[in-house]
């Protein structure tokens, strides 16, 4: 960063505030992406240390390291905070430095209110972690905050659910801006078509969050009323209805989940065909299969909640819209594996997380369509294999794409390659690490056992043991990553403007490190 | 440049707000699409069509009550079971005991085993309908009148009545003594 602020230096612009203040007040899409990208490492780490003592905790049938309220609380603040603090604030980072790189345009449509969309990230955080040290524990009704549970809790609770108002805010104030920035920003003779695969990606996930960021507000705020206002669109007592709530928690939460995965794919598109040396295979139905599976998305979300009691009709259309959904994802990974075919393959660290990307996502896909036959589901509900279906997705899905997302541009963003070795060895030890501990809750879930209880019969009991294992060898391994990129900030082999062999598009046109402004003049896309 | 930003900035709050407006206008939305396409059967209860007696079943009735955890009330059915015909107008009696030392307010609210004997349990008088106020340590007797209608499939020759009592001001004392509870 410091080689940054030189450059920018030497433009002669109007003096900036330095320190602490220069990271406050930065309306810069570079400096608010690299925060971005900060405060999701944090989080990861802080809610990946929750998942250890979950996993600890489960290494052995009885109770060793927690008591079960405090494992609730682990598993419902390891949920939130992984989804509203690591992935989407990750990629949310990745499309304030990548989207104006990509695009040509200087900065984001609106620098302050990303600002504002930044910074109050950091206050929902708080306001989550803190809820540790309040009487009565964090929230542990499960990330889902389904009533009654919800409803009863403590102060904590209310907490939350001034958290997720205020996370939903800063992606919406985000999206708006992304969105804004992709429609109005692009360079002279950048069509829509021409955009690189990820800014298409983010443009869908924005307008889904838009769509759906305040259902979910509006949902909490009905908790939150019920909770302390007398209300009772969910109180039994009153004549609400507790499945109400899943109805309107999942109407957000299931397009909900293709954000978590819409800016994967985008990662991935711009990944492989750089590693493959070819263009990618079909952009035109990669686009539309992104669109498509984001209006899909609105139409099953009571998938989630089979086991409810809803009627035959109601299951089946959900059951079949489910799987429809399966036709555009395999489009998609049909197109990256067409990529690849007949490429000329080189297996740099980001193309080895993409590969896994696609594979893992795959086998993570297809748990998902099994879960989608109603009849199956009801038995599957609220089990392990629901766990390893959503953690091959998430873990293997977004995660991954996000690790190969920061190792193909982190050379863009320091200026220096990072360490191949041991790049290579954090691949190695995350893609084994994870099928240990998720591969096993497969057999766990078809066998029988509960999500969310932290003791088990003792039949689960080799199989929990290989998880914890591959759990901290998993764990263990992002330690690696960090050391890797502490690295590449500090120094390393000088990258080109051109990073990789194969990269195409307009961000491989700017210097590395990519100077504070860019494409202050437009540059022309013929 | 910066109109066009504006404009579409303008747009994307009117659809955030309307989105908002939405996930609020889904509550009465759902309600509406399970009256239209009676998904939600048993939710409502509508009086019996049909009351001639069907004298070639019986159906064991079973009665259960509950109290919410919150609420100090002791609640128990008259008798535990009971074998009818359907279409026979029956009447039980639950009794139910405050045993706190303070007037409270109650709301029973049934559930049935299995789901789709629901629809077929037809009340005409029920506790369960209004709110029931009791005073410190009153003891009260309390009257179900319904007809289980003959239209119930025939497999079904088990249906298990449960009532649960809630404290209707519940939010506000049970807050209270845990509020009170932690800083105490």
């Amino acid at each position: 960063m410091s080689d940054a602020a030189h450059a920018h230096d030497d433009h002669g612009h109007h003096a900036h505030p330095t320190g602490i203040m220069r990271w406050l007040t930065t309306t810069n899409h570079k400096d608010i992406g690299t925060l971005y990208l900060w405060f999701a490492l944090i989080m990861l780490f802080a809610a990946g240390s929750m998942a250890l003592l979950i996993r600890a905790e489960l290494f052995q049938p009885g109770l060793q390291v927690t008591n079960p309220d405090f494992f609730n609380q682990l598993t419902t603040m390891h949920g939130l905070i992984m989804i509203f603090g690591v992935i989407m604030p990750a990629f949310s980072g990745f499309a304030n430095w990548q989207v104006p790189l990509m695009l040509g345009a200087p900065d984001m449509a609106f620098p302050r209110m990303n600002n504002w969309a930044f910074w109050v990230l950091p206050v929902a955080g708080l306001l989550l972690m803190s809820s540790f040290l309040l009487p009565g524990g964090a929230v542990a009704g499960g990330w889902t905050m389904y009533p009654p549970l919800f409803i009863q809790g403590g102060i904590s609770y209310d907490l939350t659910i001034l958290a997720v108002h205020i996370m939903g805010l800063s992606s919406i104030m985000g999206s708006i801006n992304i969105i804004t920035t992709i429609l109005n920003m692009r360079a002279p003779g950048l069509t829509l078509m021409k955009m690189p695969l990820f800014c298409w990606t983010w443009l869908i996930t924005a307008y889904l969050l838009i769509a759906t960021m305040p259902v979910l507000a509006g949902a909490v705020t009905m908790l939150l009323t019920d909770r302390n206002f007398g209300t009772h669109f969910f109180n039994a007592a009153g004549g609400g209805d507790p499945v109400m709530f899943q109805h309107i928690f999942w109407f957000f939460a299931h397009p909900e989940v293709y954000i978590l995965i819409l800016p994967a794919f985008g990662i991935v598109s711009q990944v492989i065909p750089t590693f493959a040396r070819k263009p990618l295979f079909g952009y035109a139905s990669m686009v539309y299969a992104t669109a498509s599976i984001a209006i899909l998305s609105f139409i099953v979300w009571a998938h989630h909640m089979f086991t409810v009691g809803m009627p035959v009709a109601a299951q089946l259309f959900f059951m079949f819209s489910t799987m429809l959904i399966a036709v555009p994802t395999g489009v998609k990974v049909f197109n990256w594996v067409a990529t690849m075919w007949k490429g000329s393959l080189s297996f740099e660290t980001p193309m080895l997380f993409a590969i896994a990307f696609v594979c893992l996502f795959t086998i993570g896909g297809f748990s998902g369509l099994v879960l989608a036959i109603a009849p199956v589901d009801i038995q599957l509900h609220d089990t392990y294999y629901v766990v390893a279906h959503f953690h091959y997705v998430l873990v293997s899905g977004a995660l991954f794409s996000i690790f190969a997302g920061i190792y193909y541009w982190m050379p863009k963003w320091t200026g220096h390659m990072y360490d191949e070795t041991l790049g290579k060895w954090h691949f190695w030890l995350s893609v084994i690490g994870m099928n240990i501990v998720f591969f096993p809750m497969h057999f766990l879930g078809l066998a029988g056992m509960p999500r969310r209880i932290p003791d088990y019969a003792l039949q689960f009991t080799e199989f929990n043991q290989i998880a914890t294992v591959g759990a901290f060898i998993f764990g263990f391994s992002q330690l690696i990553f960090l050391v890797v990129v502490l690295k590449a900030i500090k120094g390393g082999a000088k990258a080109g403007d051109r990073v990789w062999e194969g990269a195409e598009g307009l961000e491989w046109t700017v210097p590395s490190p990519a100077p504070y402004h860019t494409f202050e003049t437009a540059p022309v896309v013929k | 440049m910066a109109t066009g930003n504006g404009t579409t900035l303008a747009k994307l709050v009117v659809v955030t707000l309307g989105m908002f407006g939405f996930g609020f206008a889904l509550v009465p939305f759902y309600y509406k699409i399970c009256e239209v396409s009676g998904i939600n059967a048993g939710a409502e209860q509508s009086l019996a069509k049909n009351t001639q007696v069907d004298t070639s079943r019986w159906v064991t009735l079973e009665f259960d009550a509950n109290t919410n955890e919150a609420l100090p009330w002791r609640f128990k059915p008259e008798v535990r079971s009971l074998r009818v015909h359907p279409g026979q107008l029956v009447q039980v009696e639950y009794e139910v005991t405050n045993t706190s030392g303070e007037p409270i307010v109650g709301q029973a609210v049934p559930s049935y085993g299995p789901a789709r004997a629901a629809e077929f349990f037809r009340k005409i008088e029920c506790f369960c309908f209004t709110p029931q106020t009791l005073a410190a340590g009153e003891t009260r007797r309390m009257p179900v009148l319904f007809v289980l209608d003959p239209g119930m499939d025939r497999e079904v020759h088990t249906v298990t009545l449960s009532y649960t009592f809630f404290d209707t001001a519940q939010k506000g004392r049970a807050t209270a003594l845990r509020r009170g509870g932690e800083h105490g």
